[in-house]
């Protein structure tokens, strides 16, 4: 590492709508360093290095490459000053080889020779040391061959920095190991990159320093051989913060769901779920921690029946018959079918949960419309619970023939826990309920699940915000990269101690 | 650092002059204003296009299509038009509210009348008439079920494209029919006729096509109510307007795909059963007469709704006839009227634009950012 | 030596009906490679036709001395811009506006078809001509003029020389589409344009820029089709609907050749081939709808094995039918 600045941001600010994504953040990269970016969901990094990238212009501060002020509006801009931003979403188009997507969009005025480009690539990964064949398709490829192609078409374009978004989440160990090698390359050719990331062991593995990210702001930037994780994860999580969730004592807890040595891979043959056990309990919250994308989408599509797994056993004791039934292999319908009584608030509201095109009163029917023999749909009680729903959870909509897409995000919330909520439950899954709320409606959220809690449903919290999990939940079930990592009591859990599990494969402590 | 800055503010001039955002809500009165302002052009240029290629007044002109459409003796075959286009929109909506792109219906309706003109051709007189008209009804549904459960079987499970491969069905069903011509009548001619059909479907109460009128009047209402308050109809519309929550809530996507087309293919059957049975007693491969693919535009411009359809279908089967009038009058050519039709469309359609969308001329906007953009460097000398 | 002479003439005809189907197909997949399924191809083809025919009409009555060339030139400039201004009433419409493309496309077919049947039945009422009816016999001589050795070479003469320019440019722009969608800058990304335009645009490719050119160019090539069916095909004599469901067959083509252009010149050969078929085989009259049947059969067997086998390569663009907005959610 040099001591001279590759790049340099004073006082960015960036803000939507409301929300400030950003305040007031001064950053500097030297010339060959690798600096990673550390801070928990929402903490504004990514928000952040899209400005330099050009996908976001700030609202205030300044950016200077190599001392001179640039102007970054969009990836083009980026690119003529040699940076390149590697995102988390990949832009490549399936049909095409590695080439094809690398040269997409260059117009340099050279004539146009696959083959020469071939070459250049070849040059470059032969350079660096990554394993790619120039030809392959996209569609053929792993999920870190087509990282690389990314990363090739940034090298390609002869970028000096590179910002990596989250590289490492998609990748195994294995894989993980390979893109350091390549960086460190990077890095002894002269190359600045900031990486982010969630993982303290990789922070610790790969950067020179460390920028740490905290609702917006920029905490502080510490050198990695002078720090450790303990130190960082309380930079990254901050002070406890009271929220005053109410909590009651579970009462009589039985085992209502058991899931049994769960596992489950992608379509491209990622693991995604690797012998997950727990066992939630009725008349408890259990909250599930763990860095967005380790597979807990994945777990509650499971136990709904939306995603087929490769082994592993999703038992059900109903409370009725006392019998337990395996719910595994089957369709929400036969779920239902079993007088399962499982109620699901997915991550996606309005792509999953509801459809935004129709109006509260349809939205009521989507649980519901099957019930009778008649072959026509009875809208009355749809409409009585939504103006029932409307009423008590204080839902702001002109009527219940509001479509529901023109609900803003809270009462949009409202509407679907409201809703799964009226089947009354034996068993209910919230991922991120409160995503995007103002603090009122969180609360009511936090204060519906306390009412499941209390009568006697077995409720599955799965969240982002430590101190809500460590005052909402009664245990909780730590994930990390499709593994358990631990199973906390969270009368008594710190929340370092969630966060170096949720960073941690495989460690407890 | 002066440069940089010059470089900006070229970089806004080049800027586009507009941008567009997706309106969040439009209300149903300015929707109708769009649209009613649409027509209004749309008929105005008709005019215009008319009085140009006549040399008539255009006052002259519309009473000519008046009475084109609803003249002497010409209301009822006008309301049977409608009745007939209707029923083939009616078909292929169900279809479009999942999202399934049937452009099939020319097809699928030429099949049934195939079909109704098969069993009229062996038994018109071999049975009495009503259960002779049972049995043309039967054959003509199934055999546009047949046609449409084909392609949908095919998206249900391959994804196959369902737009190329219902359109490919029209033809073959039109060299079924020409098949069928060579066959059924060996004199060479290119329509099977009364002669060899038979009378088809009598006329109700005296009237002509009273009981085609009838049938498509309450077809209408069936389709409306199946859409709106039956649960299949629900189950469509959530289909359509995301696979993702219909398997969240347990429906299967298949079933409906097939369920949907079975139904397309059956009301396309019917409308080639009264088209063949109610009206023409005679079958070649132009009894629809495009109808399968106007049926399609009026479906979209009706917005899926078979009660606004009944108006999209007055309007164009009025302007059709009432274009087919000019033709005859001033000795034109009688595509006259897809012309006048092409041009009415191309307006709805482009209108539909400006109820989606809400275009924002970047004037005001280009002057703050140009303030906004001398502030930030302000900025920087007091930093 | 008979047996080649038949062969020679079966084939030479077969391209000649398939000609008009090259042109179609080469212009449709031009257009569907940008994203967007006009529909409104067989309308187009109509008003190539017609555009030709209005433009030789005014020449040939104009009273000036009829030369050949200039002839040729001015109803293959009338339908170059007849067929491009329809071709931007769909542009405009489904890129611009953002409209469905399939009701666009056949609303535009509608119109096309329209168009040309109208003027061709009325041309003469219009412009209150003499003539009894629209017999381009001049143009439609220059249109079909071959090479002069061609008569002397017997059958290599008949197979390969015997044609009018046309059926050589049909080829020509169909090996050159070829050549430029796959070895061309603009070809990659055209082909990303039709297959993921959010990626094209965030590589910095003009997505519109791109949607609208293609879309022109192929509705003008598609014109062309309708040009020659009625300058060298029908030698200059029009017959309302003559051209008939050629339009559609074209898109079959398009299918079954796998959106390949070089691929569709065979196709476009064979399914001419089948369109005739019927005076060659010893069948009664009543097979003819059967044969006819045969090039939608067999698209549609295509299409299925296509979405079958689910091979990457032989599907249809990505983005095929979807109008694009970069600010959708």
């Amino acid at each position: 590492m040099s001591n001279t600045i590759a790049l340099q941001l004073k006082g960015i600010s960036k803000s939507f709508g409301s929300i400030r994504a950003n305040r007031n953040v001064d950053l500097e990269l030297f010339h060959g360093e690798i600096l990673a970016m550390l801070g928990e969901n929402g903490s504004g990094k990514t928000t952040l290095m899209n400005m330099i990238a050009g996908i976001y212009y700030p609202d205030e501060g300044q950016i200077f490459v190599d001392g001179e002020e640039a102007v970054i509006r969009s990836p083009k801009d980026a690119f003529g000053y040699k940076i390149g931003m590697i995102h988390q979403h990949f832009k490549l188009v399936d049909l095409f080889s590695a080439t094809e997507n690398i040269v997409l969009g260059i117009e340099d005025g050279e004539p146009y020779r696959l083959a020469d480009a071939e070459k250049r690539v070849r040059e470059i990964t032969e350079k660096y040391g990554f394993e790619m064949d120039p030809r392959k398709k996209i569609y053929n490829m792993s999920v870190s061959e087509k990282q690389t192609v990314e990363i090739l078409k940034v090298l390609y374009r002869n970028a000096d920095i590179l910002i990596l978004d989250e590289p490492t989440a998609v990748l195994t160990p294995q894989e993980t190991q390979k893109l350091f090698a390549v960086l460190r390359r990077m890095r002894a050719d002269g190359k600045s990159i900031i990486i982010i990331t969630h993982k303290l062991h990789e922070v610790m593995a790969i950067s020179d320093r460390v920028a740490v990210m905290r609702r917006g702001e920029h905490i502080a930037t510490v050198e990695t051989a002078e720090t450790n994780e303990t130190e960082l994860t309380e930079m990254m999580v901050g002070k406890k913060i009271s929220l005053n969730i109410d909590r009651d004592e579970p009462q009589g807890s039985i085992d209502r769901l058991e899931i049994r040595h769960v596992c489950c891979v992608s379509a491209e043959g990622v693991r995604l779920l690797d012998d997950i056990n727990f066992t939630a309990r009725a008349g408890e919250i259990l909250g599930i921690a763990g860095i967005a994308g380790s597979g807990q989408r994945e777990l509650l599509e499971a136990i709904a029946g939306l995603q087929q797994l490769e082994s592993g056993e999703i038992l059900y004791r109903n409370p009725k018959t006392e019998e337990t039934e395996e719910l595994r292999d089957k369709t929400p319908q036969q779920i239902r079918d079993l007088g399962v009584r499982l109620s699901f608030v997915p991550e996606d509201r309005l792509g999953m949960g509801l459809v935004g095109n129709m109006d509260i009163i349809d939205n009521m029917m989507l649980r519901s419309y099957r019930h009778g023999r008649s072959l026509f749909l009875d809208r009355k009680k749809p409409h009585e619970l939504a103006d029932q729903i409307i009423a008590s959870l204080e839902v702001v909509t002109p009527s219940a023939q509001t479509p529901v897409r023109r609900l803003s995000g809270g009462n949009v919330q409202k509407v679907l826990v409201g809703r799964e909520i009226a089947s009354s439950p034996t068993v209910l899954m919230a991922a991120y309920p409160v995503r995007g709320l103002d603090i009122n409606s969180s609360y009511m959220i936090y204060r519906l699940l306390n009412e499941q809690k209390r009568n006697g449903v077995a409720v599955i919290y799965v969240g982002e915000d430590l101190d809500v999990l460590l005052e909402l939940c009664d245990r909780i079930l730590v994930i990390c990269g499709g593994k358990v990592s631990g199973l906390l009591d969270a009368r008594t859990a710190t929340k370092e101690q969630v966060g170096l599990m949720m960073t941690k494969v495989g460690g407890g402590d | 650092m002066e440069q940089t800055r010059s470089v900006r503010t070229e970089k806004k001039r080049s800027e586009p002059l507009f941008h567009i955002t997706k309106r969040s809500t439009v209300t149903l009165a300015q929707a109708i204003l769009i649209r009613a302002i649409a027509i209004l052009a749309a008929l105005l240029l008709c005019a215009l296009v008319t009085v140009v290629l006549t040399g008539d007044n255009p006052i002259s002109v519309f009473i000519t299509v008046y009475k084109g459409a609803f003249g002497t003796g010409r209301t009822l075959v006008t309301i049977h038009d409608i009745a007939i286009l209707l029923c083939v929109s009616l078909a292929v909506t169900p279809a479009f509210r999942m999202r399934f792109w049937n452009i099939g219906a020319e097809g699928q309706t030429l099949i049934g009348g195939l079909a109704t003109a098969l069993v009229m051709f062996f038994l018109h007189d071999t049975m009495p008439t009503l259960p002779l008209v049972l049995l043309m009804l039967a054959a003509g549904i199934a055999a546009g079920m047949l046609w449409g459960v084909i392609p949908a079987f095919f998206k249900a499970h391959w994804n196959t494209n369902e737009t190329l491969f219902t359109l490919m069905m029209n033809y073959v069903a039109i060299q079924l029919i020409e098949y069928f011509l060579k066959i059924g009548d060996k004199s060479g001619s290119n329509v099977v006729g009364p002669a060899l059909l038979g009378e088809g479907i009598p006329n109700l109460f005296g009237v002509q096509y009273l009981f085609n009128i009838l049938v498509v009047a309450l077809l209408t209402v069936v389709l409306y109510v199946y859409l709106n308050y039956s649960k299949h109809g629900y189950e469509i519309q959530v289909v359509g307007e995301s696979e993702n929550t219909a398997r969240y809530i347990g429906i299967d996507v298949k079933k409906v795909i097939i369920r949907t087309m079975l139904l397309s293919g059956a009301i396309c059957g019917l409308a080639g059963f009264l088209i063949v049975g109610g009206a023409s007693h005679s079958i070649n491969a132009s009894i629809v007469g495009g109808r399968g693919f106007t049926a399609i535009m009026v479906s979209w411009l009706g917005k899926f709704n078979p009660i606004t359809m009944i108006l999209t279908t007055l309007l164009l089967v009025f302007l059709g006839r009432g274009a087919d009038e000019i033709s005859t009058q001033f000795g034109l050519n009688s595509s006259f009227s897809n012309i006048l039709t092409g041009i009415i469309l191309f307006f709805i359609i482009g209108c539909e634009f400006f109820i989606r969308y809400q275009v924002h001329f970047n004037h005001s906007r280009r002057k703050d950012e140009r303030t906004k953009a001398k502030e930030t460097p302000n900025t920087t000398e007091d930093a | 030596m008979e047996w080649i002479t038949v062969i020679a003439a079966f084939l030479q005809r077969a391209i000649l009906q398939g000609t008009p189907l090259l042109f179609g197909a080469t212009g449709e997949i031009i257009t569907e490679k940008s994203g967007n399924l006009n529909l409104g191809i067989p309308g187009i083809m109509y008003v190539g036709a017609i555009s030709g025919v209005i433009g030789s009409f005014v020449y040939e009555n104009s009273g000036a001395d009829f030369i050949p060339i200039v002839g040729v030139l001015v109803a293959f400039v009338s339908s170059l811009i007849g067929s491009l201004l329809v071709t931007l009433i769909y542009c405009f419409l489904t890129i611009s506006l953002r409209a469905n493309q399939n009701v666009t496309g056949l609303a535009l077919t509608t119109f096309g078809t329209g168009l040309g049947n109208f003027f061709g039945g009325s041309l003469i009422k219009i412009t209150k001509s003499s003539v009894p009816f629209i017999a381009l016999t001049d143009t439609g001589k220059a249109f079909k003029t071959a090479l002069p050795f061609a008569k002397s070479l017997g059958w290599v003469g008949t197979l390969f020389f015997s044609y009018g320019f046309l059926v050589y440019l049909a080829v020509i722009l169909a090996i050159v589409a070829a050549f430029v969608l796959k070895r061309t800058r603009v070809g990659l990304h055209l082909r990303a344009v039709g297959e993921n335009p959010a990626t094209a645009d965030a590589a910095g490719i003009n997505v519109t820029k791109y949607k609208y050119f293609a879309t022109c160019i192929g509705g003008m090539i598609a014109g062309l089709g309708g040009l020659f069916f009625i300058m060298d095909y029908s030698m200059g004599i029009w017959s309302n609907n003559g051209f008939g469901d050629r339009g559609w067959l074209a898109i079959a083509i398009v299918i079954f050749a796998m959106w390949k252009p070089d691929l569709s010149i065979f196709a476009s050969y064979l399914f001419g081939g089948l369109y005739i078929l019927y005076n060659y085989l010893n069948t009664s009259m009543q097979m003819i709808p059967i044969i006819q049947m045969l090039p939608y059969v067999v698209t549609i067997l295509a299409l299925i094995l296509i979405s079958v086998r689910k091979k990457r390569e032989n599907q249809p663009p990505a983005a095929l039918g979807l109008s694009y907005f970069r600010e959708e959610r």
